[in-house]
């Protein structure tokens, strides 16, 4: 029987009157992955941050190593010996992999850099977390993968007990997924404890030992991830049982082609672009179709987005809407002919944090809301927020809601509200459910099947293989900026598409 | 469609809370209580008299802060109007003198010498708005960060204002001129009426009209209003062109109210007009930030100043006051902001 490592009992806290956590518990053994799951607002992150010393809780008493601990600051934490690895990585860009890995902890007399250690010490973590790279490369020049991998050997090189890890996965292909848990099971032998937080049940399964659950700020159950399945586990972070997402009639293929692009192309470094080079790619979705792209992180699925909605520009090649050639140099020329875009990243891409719901979703739609072209109607403009509210469920508190406020599930529904309203031949959206809780991601499956039956033609582009399957009438496939694959969902099987998406298209 | 339980349903609802209530009317509860402190410490403070020249003293600043208050919620900044305003302030005397060679000319204050004040304001916002165009152009078409290409329109303004006029004074108007400095509509003095007209049209513009709303959007986050469809260039432009007019025109009404113009007026304008902008509660990093808050920050500034003249507090007393006051208010700010944010 293995020992407690890490026991939290009881903890609360709560902020300005409002409960984030109430007499939750945790325990971690040595040498586990745990899996901490829960819904958006469940409490993890409150529970983490106090684990990891951002935070001090209210009540409640955690052990490490079987002494009594509180942490007071990050450095707290560390120096006894638990690490946190955030999904927003916190390298340094301009300085290189070694001086970044022992940052502050730099060997050395005084505040002289013995270089030749500091480089082969890390050199020796990275080999422990399989980075094969010049210890001297600076941060900026490394993919999001390989700077977690630097983040690991950070944490490695503090002589960590326990690592947390914060959706490690969310930004990684599966490929590097596959790599992170090769090392998260290496650490396993070496006795070392893990902390894993992530919204993908199947990587719990994979890689986790035992779980934990929370639900509105309180501890649901634990338990033994060998024992349990994923139904369950979902069962007990939405406390109900979920519809899995129903498919809907495919449209006919008689319908109108309303999106064409042909032979869309672009060179690596177009214009100052530092993004996927782009050959040869062919689409057409028609009225009232799902069209799937799927492709790994990096295979030019996002780029070829923006390169239809113009928002970066390509070399050759002809984007058609309703038979009409299309001249879009910016959104602005898309979204007149009728193209929306969801982009991936909706913090950074689609929302303005610090303003209201209101502002958030008129904000391309004000020709509907305005008199005289200039002035804003607010009563036009409530009308149209009641409606999408209601048609959308969106669950607010009123339209001067400050929209960071919302969860996850709801600001992606103020994104897609902001589009319908102008009511587009095609919507392309980029990972729809992104960072959303299990029952919301439903909730926007469905939302995006009302969409095409009302005659959209809807684009979606998902890391999530099942996702692309269970939504889309037809899918594509696309791997280093080219489509390597057509095939009708009801006929497709994820390891075809995973075939089509990572294997030379020799045989095709 | 799946059923969704209570807790994620309601989300966070926002709270009646203290700090928030404090945060939003900090600069108005700081005037206020100024203002009663002053009162009590010198009977001279509170009447009208006294009131309305703190008014007056802070009209010129407010217009500029005014313009600045666009430019900072795009997350920009304009060091260059202290040197427009120079400029254009001589473009206008120049206009009303009919020409440098008049500079010294003193008429009787009847009939103006060269074109009416009209053309002498019509050139100040002119010269204003075309100072603001090219900044605004070096801005969004080369992409020079707005820190550097104004601080060289500081420069480059105030050097062409020199040139311009040999380095000497430009006095002397008609009466029609002057009145718009120095006249007063029964107890109100002319530059506070303009003021207060500009105050509330540049609020409906920000809070009632799409262009408005596309300034915020703008400054809250760029990228996300290019991929919903706005313009962001030609709203960055058109901020430089609104600071550029709002120059000119505080140059008309300071050389009607000294009778003067000269090439080192406005010279420092910027950092008060910055404080006051911020103190307001405008934020640097652009999206947040009202008139309403731009107004009281205006006033706070001149009501401050000018009691601590009353209180005979040296000049320079002042100046180190009013730097401390305009970190506390940013730190005020933030740590609210990281107050509400962890939440």
């Amino acid at each position: 029987m293995s020992q407690a490592l890490l026991q939290m009992n009881g903890i609360t806290k709560s902020f300005g009157g409002i409960s984030a956590l109430r007499s939750v518990g945790l325990r971690v053994d040595t040498g586990e992955v745990h899996a901490l799951l829960g819904e958006n607002g469940a409490g993890k992150s409150t529970l983490l941050k106090i684990l990891s010393g951002a935070q001090l809780p209210d009540g409640g008493e955690v052990t490490f190593l079987g002494v009594k601990a509180a942490f007071n600051s990050p450095q707290d934490a560390q120096r006894c010996g638990i690490a946190t690895i955030y999904q927003e990585l916190t390298l340094v860009p301009g300085m290189s992999i070694a001086e970044n890995i022992f940052l502050g902890r730099e060997p050395g007399w005084a505040n002289l850099v013995n270089w030749r250690t500091l480089v082969n010490q890390a050199q020796g973590l990275m080999a422990k977390v399989g980075l094969e790279k010049d210890p001297l490369t600076p941060a900026r020049d490394l993919s999001v993968a390989e700077q977690q991998l630097v983040e690991i050997a950070r944490a490695l090189s503090m002589r960590s007990k326990l690592i947390i890890m914060d959706e490690p996965t969310a930004a990684l292909s599966n490929a590097e997924v596959d790599r992170l848990f090769d090392i998260v099971s290496g650490f396993k032998a070496d006795g070392l404890s893990v902390i894993f937080v992530t919204h993908r049940l199947e990587e719990v399964m994979r890689v986790c030992d035992r779980f934990t659950i929370l639900r509105d700020g309180r501890f649901v159950c634990d338990g033994n991830v060998a024992a349990t399945s994923v139904d369950a586990i979902i069962h007990h972070m939405v406390g109900r049982e979920i519809t899995v997402t129903q498919r809907r009639p495919a449209p006919a293929a008689t319908d109108a082609v309303v999106l064409r692009v042909e032979h869309l192309s672009r060179r690596r470094g177009a214009e100052g672009l530092n993004a996927m080079a782009l050959s040869d790619i062919s689409l057409e979705v028609r009225r009232g179709e799902i069209l799937g792209i799927a492709g790994l992180v990096g295979s030019g699925r996002t780029e070829t987005a923006r390169a239809i909605f113009g928002a970066d520009p390509f070399d050759s090649g002809k984007v058609f809407i309703d038979g009409v050639l299309l001249q879009a140099t910016s959104p602005q020329d898309a979204i007149r002919q009728g193209i929306g875009l969801v982009p991936e990243d909706r913090k950074q891409q689609a929302l303005f944090l610090s303003l209201s719901i209101r502002a958030n979703l008129t904000v391309a739609a004000h020709d509907r809301v305005s008199r005289l072209g200039v002035f804003i109607d607010p009563t036009a403009e409530d009308t149209l927020i009641a409606q999408y509210k209601k048609l959308l469920r969106i669950r607010m508190v009123g339209p001067e809601q400050i929209v960071s406020d919302l969860s996850g599930g709801n600001q992606q529904k103020v994104v897609l509200a902001r589009w319908l309203a102008l009511g587009p031949k095609v919507l392309i959206v980029d990972e729809p459910t992104r960072g959303i809780d299990v029952g919301a991601k439903a909730e926007v499956h469905n939302l995006l099947f009302q969409m095409a039956s009302t005659g959209i033609a809807i684009v979606v582009i998902s890391s999530e293989l099942p996702e692309v399957l269970a939504i889309s009438d037809r899918i594509i496939t696309m791997r280093e900026g080219r489509v390597t694959g057509e095939v009708q969902a009801d006929a497709a099987s994820p390891e075809m598409l995973m075939a089509l998406m990572t294997v030379d298209a020799v045989a095709a | 469609m799946v059923q969704v339980t209570a807790g994620e349903a309601v989300g966070r609802r926002p709270q009646f809370r203290p700090i928030n209530v404090a945060a939003r009317f900090a600069p108005v509860l700081f005037l206020v209580v100024l203002m009663i402190g002053f009162s009590i410490l010198e009977p001279r403070f509170l009447t009208p008299l006294n009131l309305f020249n703190v008014l007056r003293q802070v009209s010129i600043y407010g217009l500029l802060a005014i313009g600045m208050t666009f430019v900072i919620l795009t997350a920009g900044i304009d060091l260059s109007i202290g040197s427009i305003l120079a400029m254009a302030g001589l473009v206008a005397a120049v206009v009303a003198k009919g020409g440098l060679d008049n500079r010294f000319s003193v008429g009787d204050g009847s009939a103006s010498l060269g074109l009416g004040w009209e053309f002498a304001a019509l050139a100040a916002v002119g010269v204003g708005v075309a100072a603001g165009l090219v900044q605004g152009l070096a801005i969004t078409r080369f992409k020079v960060p707005p820190f550097v290409v104004t601080l060289g329109g500081m420069s480059a303004f105030r050097g062409a204002a020199l040139l311009f006029s040999g380095g000497g004074p430009v006095s002397g108007f008609d009466d029609a001129f002057v009145w718009w400095g120095q006249g007063k509509v029964g107890p109100v003095p002319v530059p506070v009426l303009i003021f207060v007209l500009f105050a509330i049209i540049a609020h409906i513009t920000l809070s009632y009209t799409r262009y408005g709303r596309q300034i915020y959007a703008v400054g809250g986050n760029p990228e996300a209003a290019r991929l919903a469809g706005l313009n962001v260039r030609k709203i960055i432009l058109s901020v430089y062109v609104i600071t550029g007019f709002f120059s000119g025109l505080g140059a008309f009404v300071l050389a009607a109210r000294l009778n003067s113009a000269e090439a080192v007026a406005g010279t420092g304008f910027e950092l008060t007009v910055i404080a006051s902008v911020v103190i307001g509660g405008t934020s640097l990093f652009g999206g947040t930030g009202t008139i309403f808050g731009t107004v009281i920050g205006t006033v706070l500034i001149g009501v401050l100043l000018n009691g601590l003249v009353l209180l005979d507090v040296s000049a320079y007393v002042q100046q180190i006051i009013i730097g401390v006051i305009i970190v506390l208010a940013v730190a005020f700010d933030t740590f609210v902001k990281s107050r509400r944010r962890a939440l």
